[in-house]
């Protein structure tokens, strides 16, 4: 049994323009020590999807049904206290934009040592020591000076550690981080991904890690998820799926990337991404896809095994007929 | 050459922005100008568009020295230069039409005769790949990749002899942005302006610029055409730089030699004596913290670095 395992998972908002379907069943697992990708464009639902696990969604506007079970536990229904001590705990997140993450008005060390008091249950001084222990795991220099600081004197990089040291002081099981290196510079990039391969080899920490970017997920992932207007498209190791894209929109977004420029040309995908509002019978990416039949558009393909361990959901897998 | 600055200067109160920084751009190049956050990339755009004063230094365009001109005195000047912004939501006018944002720059220029204005207008939405039922909506009802057409059609309408390009891409997608690079290499092409790209993402330049300069706290570290950079980076800093963006081969980026710099960016209001990178860098020694390496080309290559490690028969490696 994996760690984590995702049934079905549909998760839709009411909006003043009528319903949004966010996320259009979803299946996925997750090991421990695994670090898997959810990539895909604006829009897609890779967001949605990870904040679904700790229930990070408004609950007024948020329509969710599937399963999502952690460690044999199911999550959706569990009530409000316990999910409590779940979040934080088992399951943290980092997200994107540390300086809106972090509370200005307090030290870093209060924040850190606040999630260890509420969920560990340590003494201040226990915590504290913790606290600087957390800040060194994450190539903090001089943890003590900086525990006394607040957020504003920290520069970008700095200001990520912290968040990502919050995330894991109780050792989460999961840790979701959502773009966590898009706001920080290449050179800053790569020290904070080096941070998480360090907490998943010596923690186990399996990581859920959202983004954009297709460089970060062959720089670390180990499987990756391709979404596309709120479904997966394809799922496959990170070696096999970079070898051997079999989706059309995978391949697309892989040529489109300025490096894959062919004759100074780079690859477009024309057209746009379909409207959540409607979800017509017929695969999303049809009227996009210079490989599209008329099967593409009288029904929609289902994610179906190409292959080892590899998913794709395309009748036309690779661009053969 | 169509731009030329000369130890530019830029110091906003104690933040020492951009500081001694000389640059040029022939007719009809792409220079493509990298630097992370707090470089001073987006000031010296805003200096060569007089959108801010430079402390010191000159500024010349086309040959003639606008550094400082006045307000109306400049007026003239900006037929020949215009920018696009990063940001395609907060940069056009969300009261106004496509056509009269377009329209714009002309109405600015005394170009007031409106079939005159309607018809150019409508050709370069077509250049830019607009439909020209686009004409009479509004920013918002517009996709990004829509509107940074609209932003590059704007910038366009006069053909400026001088384009700057601060991060034209990348708040896109990489669907979009792709498209949106394809469009700006056709219109380079085919309207020959020259332009400033100013970028953080390394892969655009290598795709788009003719020559590339990289700037680190306010100073230019290296600059030369755009492959032999990428093929023989001579900065400590550009090859830092360069080995740290991830390239999306899974079985080469795990294979690749990473050169991780220690610390953070020091602050541009205290920059470290000597070399500004000294701090960061795995190869610093005594001469770095005291003296300052001036931007040197033993080899006359076009190609040159600003730091003590390079010579005519050595290019440091910071890898090792």
């Amino acid at each position: 049994m994996s760690l984590l395992e995702i049934t079905d998972l549909k998760v839709g908002f009411d909006t003043e323009d009528g319903h949004v379907q966010a996320v259009r069943d979803i299946s996925l697992t997750l090991d421990e020590g695994e670090i898997l990708a959810l990539c895909g464009e604006s829009g897609c639902g890779k967001s949605v999807t990870a904040m679904s696990i700790p229930r990070l969604l408004p609950p007024a506007t948020t329509r969710l049904t599937g399963s999502i079970r952690l460690d044999g536990r199911e999550l959706t229904t569990l009530p409000e206290p316990e999910m409590r001590q779940v979040r934080g705990k088992t399951v943290s997140v980092v997200f994107q934009e540390p300086m809106t993450s972090l509370n200005p008005s307090f030290t870093v060390g209060y924040q850190i040592t606040e999630v260890l008091r509420r969920h560990e249950r340590l003494s201040r001084q226990a915590a504290n020591q913790r606290a600087v222990e957390l800040l060194e795991l994450v190539g903090i220099p001089a943890p003590v000076r900086r525990m006394k600081e607040y957020p504003h004197q920290l520069s970008g990089g700095m200001r990520q550690r912290v968040m990502i040291a919050i995330a894991v002081a109780c050792s989460p099981r999961v840790l979701i981080a959502d773009e966590p290196t898009t706001a920080l510079d290449v050179t800053i990039q790569a020290g904070v991904l080096d941070v998480f391969r360090d907490l998943r080899d010596r923690l186990g920490t399996a990581i859920i890690l959202i983004t954009h970017d297709l460089g970060v997920v062959a720089d670390i992932a180990d499987r990756a998820m391709v979404m596309y207007a709120g479904r997966a498209v394809e799922q496959a190791p990170v070696a096999e799926l970079f070898a051997r894209p079999r989706h059309p929109y995978t391949l697309g977004l892989m040529n489109a990337l300025p490096s894959a420029a062919v004759n100074g040309r780079l690859a477009e995908i024309p057209g746009m991404v379909p409207s959540p509002l409607s979800d017509p019978d017929q695969c999303a990416f049809h009227d996009r896809c210079r490989f599209a039949q008329d099967d593409c558009r009288a029904s929609r393909p289902p994610l179906e095994r190409q292959g080892d361990d590899h998913l794709a959901a395309c009748f036309h897998p690779g661009g053969q007929s | 050459m169509i731009l030329r600055i000369d130890n530019l200067v830029k110091h906003y109160g104690p933040v020492r922005a951009v500081d001694g920084l000389s640059l040029e751009i022939g007719e009809g190049e792409v220079l493509g100008l990298v630097g992370e956050s707090g470089s001073g990339k987006s000031t010296v755009g805003k200096c060569v568009l007089r959108l801010t004063e430079p402390t010191a230094g000159t500024i010349e365009l086309g040959g003639r020295d606008i550094t400082h001109l006045s307000r109306r005195a400049m007026r003239p000047l900006r037929r020949d230069v215009h920018m696009v912004f990063q940001d395609p939501f907060s940069s056009l006018n969300p009261r106004f039409t496509i056509e009269r944002i377009v329209a714009e720059p002309l109405l600015r220029h005394k170009v007031t005769d409106r079939r005159e204005v309607a018809g150019r207008v409508a050709a370069m939405l077509e250049k830019v790949g607009l439909r020209q039922e686009m004409r009479k909506r509004f920013p918002h009802e517009l996709s990004g990749g829509q509107r940074q057409r609209v932003g590059l059609a704007r910038a366009l309408i006069l053909e400026p002899k001088l384009v700057v390009a601060d991060e034209p891409v990348s708040a896109l997608d990489v669907s979009v942005q792709a498209s949106v690079l394809n469009l700006i290499t056709d219109l380079q092409r085919d309207m020959g302006f020259s332009c400033l790209f100013i970028t953080h993402d390394l892969s655009v330049v290598e795709f788009l610029a003719d020559r590339i300069a990289v700037m680190y706290l306010g100073k230019i570290v290296e600059s030369g055409p755009t492959a032999e950079i990428f093929a023989g980076p001579r900065h400590p800093y550009t090859q830092a730089l360069l080995s740290a963006a991830p390239v999306a081969d899974p079985a080469r980026q795990r294979e690749r030699r990473r050169i991780v710099l220690g610390g953070d960016v020091p602050s541009p209001m205290d920059p470290p004596s000597g070399c500004r990178f000294h701090t960061r860098c795995p190869l610093a020694y005594d001469e770095c913290r005291t003296s300052e390496p001036l931007l040197n080309d033993p080899r006359g290559s076009g190609h040159p670095a600003a730091c003590h490690l390079v010579t005519a028969d050595r290019v440091p490696d910071a890898a090792k």
